[in-house]
């Protein structure tokens, strides 16, 4: 599943990032990365970018970079 | 913060300089830390060769003589953005005593990100735990003290926006900058700390001789720092290390899991800060699982699905009213004011040439200059605001689905609605966009909304070939067609120019802060001086050079037949058309007027005469210039308006309806004016990308305007 499937205010698991390396260290640098816990909290209209909550810190991403984010449920 | 010793006169031999580096994520209140320090001097400059604004801090307490150097926000040490670049560079090369790494106490782990970094820079380090008094508040208590033990690093707690702290601050950095230096306690996994102790031992064994600890050598080696590498890639025990550090990276990597050394370091680093904050950061019970916090409830209507886009566009509608309502009352001051100042200073030259250098020249280029100072004075704070509050963020989450199908970002939006106002500004604003590639993108088209400037031009064409009723929808209709040509010209740059993966879109969207005034007033005073200082320069010089080439070369024997005739004039019309075939003839004969003839045939397809070469080419100066100089060529005088009722007369009689609206065409798309294009150079980052936009809005405006003039001919004749 990648996280541009998960539904509102759903929380997920980061198990990988299939991202480049550019957009991968974007990610990172944000505190995304394997493990992390990440809540989907709105989607924008057309679900073309999503918010959502990552620790403290609340981010916008794109549909195209959600969907290279491998999360699972928990 | 007491004053004790401030007299920036008196610099004894004796004091010592420290030179602290400040270091922090966005949205952590650097900016407000460094305003609450600044009572002393505040020098704001650029940092060389880019527009990203530095801001250093002088003063003096006790017997030291501080600077101060704010650096741009950055997430980590990638080199996504400007700003990031700038900060990573200066951290690395520069010379400074020690870094202040300003933390947002209400989001520690995550800011402990970039702090793990700068642990590995074997520098100096103050962490300043910002906004400790909001943490408290959300009941997050942070344990200082055993933070500063754990990491080995002096923690101090401060709030810039109370003050709260700053003097603790100051003393603990002269401390620390005092004391010999520290290795801080970054702790890794097992697995890495072993592949450390390897190369550790590894360089005890040969006694290489370092600066740094061995520890630090071995943790910058396998984080493959690029400075470390190359210093001992020229040592003869390299042949050696090579291959023990390759496979202490396989190892890693095999640890956890990827291929990318620095992916595993970040994972290092989480877990360690995880370990940090559990530590010391104790949270009040029932504070512990969050409300719905005031952002929660703010983001349920602001970034509604339904309402959000509306409620944005009123207050976009509320700014511009703002900016061109307010803004023109002292407009008509400052203009009033030059004019005034021009008709003193003139009687008191006797020089013809000097005078009209002077009056026409440099006070009426400055003039200009500083007439759109309260527009972009009163746009900078609504920009300010939409940046301090946290809001600018919803926008692009909020329009970047619609602006991303034409290649451009959600925070496209705001320069290019400016550039419908004026496209100084507009270039300026553009500076919210982070990454280079969107921002020159967006940079590149915002010429294509067209700009109050351009209005004129439009109203007088408009009037001339339709009636009343029907100039407003035709107006509608140009404004309409140049954005969605915006539009087109941007996806045709991106699949072309700017070609190339899309930049990621991954963007903070901090808490909503009420805005500080001393820190709105503070970048609105920067920026303002910044552009009068930049541009004016620039721009006084370029409306020296029109008036050169419109006046020059001057011819006396012109002057001397036209003088008889006028003064033999039988009647004042007499004397005004007399006056204005003299004006007309001179600059047919100035350089300006002999360019618009040698280009003449070039111009011919798209329906242009001389006449109208010569005001298009004064309109790369200013646009407000098409309208006067076409009056002093179609023997009006130059002191037209669009609403001047024979010029219009005058412009359907001469000019054929193709041409007409071919000439629209190209004010439609070409260069907005010297001055825009000269602020453009500067936000872009060259003069290069000047030259680029002035070959790309010509032949863009060249092939419409052919087209344009053809259609219009086969459809209606003429």
């Amino acid at each position: 599943m990648t996280l541009y499937e998960v539904e509102k205010s759903k929380k997920v698991k980061v198990i990988k990032l299939n991202a480049s390396y550019e957009l991968k260290q974007r990610l990172i640098s944000f505190g995304i990365m394997k493990d992390a816990v990440i809540e989907v909290l709105e989607h924008a209209p057309r679900k073309k970018t999503i918010e959502v909550r990552v620790g403290k810190m609340r981010l916008a991403l794109r549909a195209e970079e959600a969907q290279q984010i491998e999360v699972e449920e928990i | 913060m007491k004053q004790q010793n401030i007299n920036p006169e008196a610099c004894p031999v004796t004091a010592k300089h420290i030179k602290v580096a400040l270091v922090g994520q966005p949205n952590v209140g650097k900016s407000m830390l460094i305003n609450s320090i600044s009572n002393a001097h505040l020098h704001v400059g650029n940092f060389s060769g880019v527009t990203v604004d530095k801001t250093e801090v002088l003063f003096d307490y006790k017997d030291y003589h501080f600077t101060v150097v704010d650096l741009p926000g950055t997430y980590a040490f990638t080199d996504y953005t400007i700003e990031e670049r700038v900060t990573h560079e200066y951290l690395c090369a520069e010379d400074y005593d020690i870094i202040i790494n300003v933390v947002d106490s209400t989001n520690i782990e995550k800011n402990l990100q970039l702090t793990s970094e700068l642990l590995t820079m074997s520098k100096k380090i103050v962490i300043a735990l910002n906004m400790s008094d909001e943490a408290e508040k959300e009941g997050i208590l942070i344990d200082e003290k055993y933070m500063s033990e754990l990491l080995g690093v002096s923690c101090v707690k401060v709030s810039a926006a109370t003050k709260m702290g700053i003097e603790e601050l100051i003393d603990t950095v002269i401390e620390v900058y005092e004391k010999p230096k520290q290795e801080p306690k970054l702790v890794f996994s097992e697995a890495v700390e072993e592949e450390i102790e390897k190369i550790v031992s590894y360089l005890k064994k040969h006694k290489y001789k370092a600066v740094n600890s061995y520890r630090n050598v071995a943790i910058n080696l396998l984080k493959n720092n690029k400075k470390t590498y190359e210093k001992l890639h020229d040592d003869p025990i390299w042949t050696e290390l090579q291959p023990i550090l390759i496979e202490a990276s396989r190892h890693i990597e095999l640890h956890h899991d990827t291929d990318d050394i620095k992916e595993a370091f970040a994972e290092e680093y989480a877990s360690f800060n995880r370990g940090i904050v559990a530590e010391v950061v104790k949270y009040t019970a029932d504070e512990r699982r969050e409300k719905k916090s005031l952002t929660e409830k703010i983001d349920a209507i602001l970034i509604h699905p339904l309402f959000g886009i509306p409620i944005f566009l009123f207050f976009m509608w509320g700014l511009f009213q703002l900016t061109f309502t307010l803004g023109n009352i002292p407009m008509e001051w400052i203009d009033g004011f030059f004019g005034w100042l021009g008709e003193t200073i003139a009687p008191t030259i006797s020089n013809d040439d000097i005078r009209s250098l002077v009056v026409d020249g440099i006070i009426g280029g400055v003039g200009a200059v500083v007439l759109f100072t309260p527009n972009i004075i009163i746009l900078f704070i609504g920009i300010a605001l939409l940046e301090t509050t946290g809001y600018m963020s919803r926008v692009a989450f909020l329009l970047d689905g619609f602006f991303h199908k034409f290649g451009l970002h959600g925070q496209s939006f705001i320069p290019l609605v400016t550039g419908f106002g004026c496209s100084i500004p507009a270039y300026m604003s553009a500076r919210i966009l982070k990454n280079d590639r969107d921002r020159l993108l967006t940079l590149f088209i915002i010429g294509f909304m067209s700009c109050g400037a351009r209005l004129p031009v439009y109203v007088l064409f408009a009037g001339a070939f339709f009636g009343q009723d029907m100039a407003g929808t035709v107006l509608f209709i140009i404004y309409v067609s140049g954005a969605i040509l915006g539009l087109i010209a941007a996806k045709v740059l991106k699949m072309t120019a700017f070609k190339g993966v899309d930049e990621p879109f991954v963007m903070e969207m901090p808490k909503y802060r009420l805005p500080s005034f001393k820190l709105i007033w503070h970048t609105v005073l920067t920026q303002t001086i910044m552009y009068l200082k930049k541009a004016g320069t620039f721009i006084a010089g370029a409306a020296m050079l029109i008036w050169f080439l419109s006046n020059y070369p001057h011819n006396e024997l012109l002057d001397q037949e036209y003088s008889v005739k006028i003064e033999q004039a039988a009647t004042s019309e007499q004397k005004r058309e007399y006056e204005n075939k003299l004006a007309e003839m001179q600059l047919e004969q100035s350089y300006l007027g002999r360019i618009g003839k040698l280009t003449e045939p070039l111009f011919e397809p798209l329906g242009f005469d001389w006449k109208m070469n010569v005001a298009l080419q004064a309109g790369l100066a200013a646009k407000e210039v098409v309208v006067s100089t076409l009056g002093v060529l179609y023997s009006m005088g130059g002191d037209v308006d669009e609403t001047s009722h024979s010029l219009a007369e005058n412009i359907r009689k001469h000019i054929p309806f193709a041409s007409a609206v071919s000439f629209i065409v190209v004010v439609m798309v070409y260069l907005p004016c010297l001055a825009a294009t000269t602020v453009f150079a500067k936000e872009a980052g060259s003069w290069k990308y000047a030259f680029y936009l002035f070959i790309f809005t010509s032949v863009v405006a060249y092939v419409l305007a052919f087209i344009a003039y053809n259609v219009t001919r086969v459809l209606v004749g003429g």
